[in-house]
């Protein structure tokens, strides 16, 4: 932050819009404050709170990579009050944002590792910064292998990335929907089933996980039916937040707070806290 | 000189003293309640009841101002201007007539709220030149434990003044260097012997306090019994979400925040909040992580007696000061909930 008040937004104007399905859309903004802008730094995995001034804030991922700091981006789910006041918003609409907030993925400890991407809905938007962070340092990782889901092909984001990953010969993509669809011509199947047919080894290999709760939680146990150590499985939660800071008392688990603590835990960490998922 | 006694009679004529430097709140009756109020001459105070509300409301009130927005129209078409303006509190401040479990619960709020890695910007400008003149305790109510948990009726921790109650007046102590100035603007005569008396009275009040609750072993069997939805759905029963528990109590700190306003201009404010509610954790999607009342009891005794102990060097959130026993409607005791916790055997399950 670089302001001294953890709960005052900094101004943002809204540069580009993607529509990415019919309930996501992609917001990619940039501090008012130039200086600001030039100096800020996150690492994948940190969020950020967008506010719409008015109507409310909500917390959302920055799915941008800090390799890339043209814009921070946000991929925004139409869910409530605040997210459908966001989507009206258009280019050059200016909002608050307080960023960076929360922990990060743990990219030293992934350097030298073969990395499972497992990804479902607008779960995909965590794994999106660290993907493309991870391909810009690409000789810093080993395997790279992205098992992405959605409902149905309309619900498949990132349609630009998934085109350029597709191409890419240094990584593997499978993409999966729930149901058979006229044209689809990838996997049919709920995530963790593709998963298991998939038969990753999980020999040096970390598994990063995101998408709705009763995913985690079955792909969870796909990991570990696959042989996957605790300690090797990562995942980002999300809770009810207001301040993002700590202090409101609302995203606990246990002792632990999902804005400061999280997002990103390891499943060896979860386990041990109370099941309260 | 540190250790005075001051007449009853004499306190209106302190406070008057006080209030000319700084907002004096001080506790008084209202609607059957003893609540804090600025103090003002003429004011009426209450100095023998326990406070029904805490001093927590004076360095963070029921609702405050974040910050204030506009949004104006763009003359050549473009994009409304938006902008937000903090708005940070000035307050200097004497609490007067504080309970020892209020000035403690004070004390999780500057853990929680001002600490290395983050610092509440509005939190620390109201306490930052807030003083407390606290009022030992005599005689425990029924609902009392303070000494549970790590206090006690003449804990003069985070005081600046103590003031013990002693016939028609109060010894009055210097605690702190503060507390020696507004101590010097008191009309007092020596403390004498009667410094000695009115501690016996404190001493009395402990030694009436219930039996300890073994915290430790609270901590130990919480894992045991977290599973049980039988025995949480047992201890909830009666609870009805209403929050009184969690607005009364001096450590709790759960906030909201949301925007009051037009499209052009309002502010965003922050307003207290409760675990006990629905909504506290149900998120946009509909997913609520802790749907069930019995769930969200659960996290707030856990939260008192364990979670916050976790993080904060054994330190319990909760302050033994019963405010959440008096006024719950259906008769929750936290009391009751901790012993069946240290009483939980994993034998007889």
């Amino acid at each position: 932050m670089t302001t001294n008040n953890p709960l005052m937004p900094l101004m943002a104007t809204i540069v580009e819009t993607v529509r990415e399905t019919a309930n996501i859309k992609t917001f990619r903004v940039r501090l008012d404050d130039e200086a600001a802008m030039r100096d800020f730094t996150f690492l994948p995995g940190q969020v950020g709170q967008l506010s719409l001034f008015g109507v409310g804030e909500s917390t959302f991922v920055i799915n941008s990579s800090p390799t890339r700091m043209d814009y921070l981006q946000f991929s925004i789910l139409k869910t409530g009050e605040v997210t459908a006041a966001l989507h009206r918003l258009k280019t050059g609409d200016r909002i608050g944002v307080r960023a960076p907030l929360g922990n990060w993925f743990p990219v030293e400890l992934l350097k030298g590792k073969d990395i499972l991407f497992v990804g479902g809905g607008i779960g995909m938007a965590p794994l999106r910064t660290l993907l493309i962070y991870m391909l810009d340092n690409r000789n810093d990782f080993g395997k790279i292998t992205l098992l992405y889901g959605g409902r149905s092909p309309g619900d498949m984001a990132f349609q630009e990335d998934l085109k350029e990953w597709a191409a890419r010969q240094d990584m593997d993509m499978v993409l999966t929907i729930d149901n058979p669809a006229d044209g689809w011509a990838h996997e049919v199947g709920l995530i963790p089933n593709v998963l298991k047919e998939m038969k990753p080894t999980p020999e040096n290999c970390i598994a990063v996980t995101c998408g709705p709760p009763i995913m985690i939680k079955f792909t969870v146990m796909a990991l570990q039916e696959l042989g996957f150590p605790d300690e090797s499985i990562i995942t980002t939660l999300e809770r009810r937040m207001k301040c993002g800071v700590g202090l409101c008392g609302r995203c606990n688990i246990g002792g632990k707070y999902v804005c400061v603590d999280g997002p990103v835990f390891s499943w060896a960490e979860l386990k041990d806290l109370p099941q309260e998922l | 000189m540190d250790t005075i006694f001051i007449q009853r009679t004499d306190i209106g004529r302190w406070l008057d003293r006080l209030a000319e430097e700084r907002t004096v709140f001080a506790p008084t009756r209202r609607d059957g309640a003893v609540v804090y109020r600025p103090y003002r001459t003429g004011f009426v105070l209450e100095l023998d009841a326990m406070p029904t509300t805490s001093p927590k409301e004076i360095v963070f009130p029921q609702n405050e101002t974040l910050l204030t927005y506009s949004r104006a129209g763009n003359a050549s078409g473009g994009a409304p201007k938006v902008e937000a303006r903090e708005t940070l509190p000035e307050q200097k401040a004497v609490i007067f007539g504080a309970r020892p479990c209020g000035v403690n619960g004070l004390g999780v709020f500057d853990q929680v709220f001002d600490n290395d890695k983050t610092r509440d910007a509005y939190y620390t400008a109201r306490r930052k030149d807030t003083r407390i003149i606290t009022f030992a305790c005599d005689r425990p109510r029924s609902t009392c434990f303070c000494t549970n948990v790590g206090g006690g009726p003449g804990d003069a921790a985070g005081s600046d003044v103590m003031l013990y109650p002693l016939g028609d007046g109060f010894v009055a102590e210097a605690v702190t260097t503060g507390g020696k100035a507004m101590l010097s603007l008191a009309t007092g005569a020596p403390a004498g012997d009667r410094e000695v008396a009115a501690k016996a009275l404190v001493e009395t009040a402990r030694e009436a306090m219930p039996e300890p609750l073994e915290l430790a072993r609270i901590r130990e069997n919480f894992d045991k019994c977290f599973n049980d939805m039988e025995f949480w759905e047992e201890q909830s029963g009666k609870c009805l979400s209403c929050g009184a528990c969690a607005y009364l109590c001096p450590s709790c700190h759960c906030f909201n925040i949301t925007d009051e306003g037009t499209e052009s201009e309002g502010k965003r404010l922050r307003s207290w909040d409760n675990c006990m509610s629905y909504t506290f954790t149900a998120e946009a999607s509909g997913h609520n992580p802790r749907a069930a009342k019995a769930m969200r009891l659960r996290n707030r005794v856990g939260h008192k007696f364990v979670y916050f102990p976790e993080t904060h060097e054994g330190e319990v959130a909760c302050r033994g000061c019963g405010r959440c026993i008096v006024s719950c409607p259906s008769s929750v005791d936290i009391r009751q909930i901790a012993k069946a916790i240290q009483e939980y055997c994993d034998d007889d399950k």
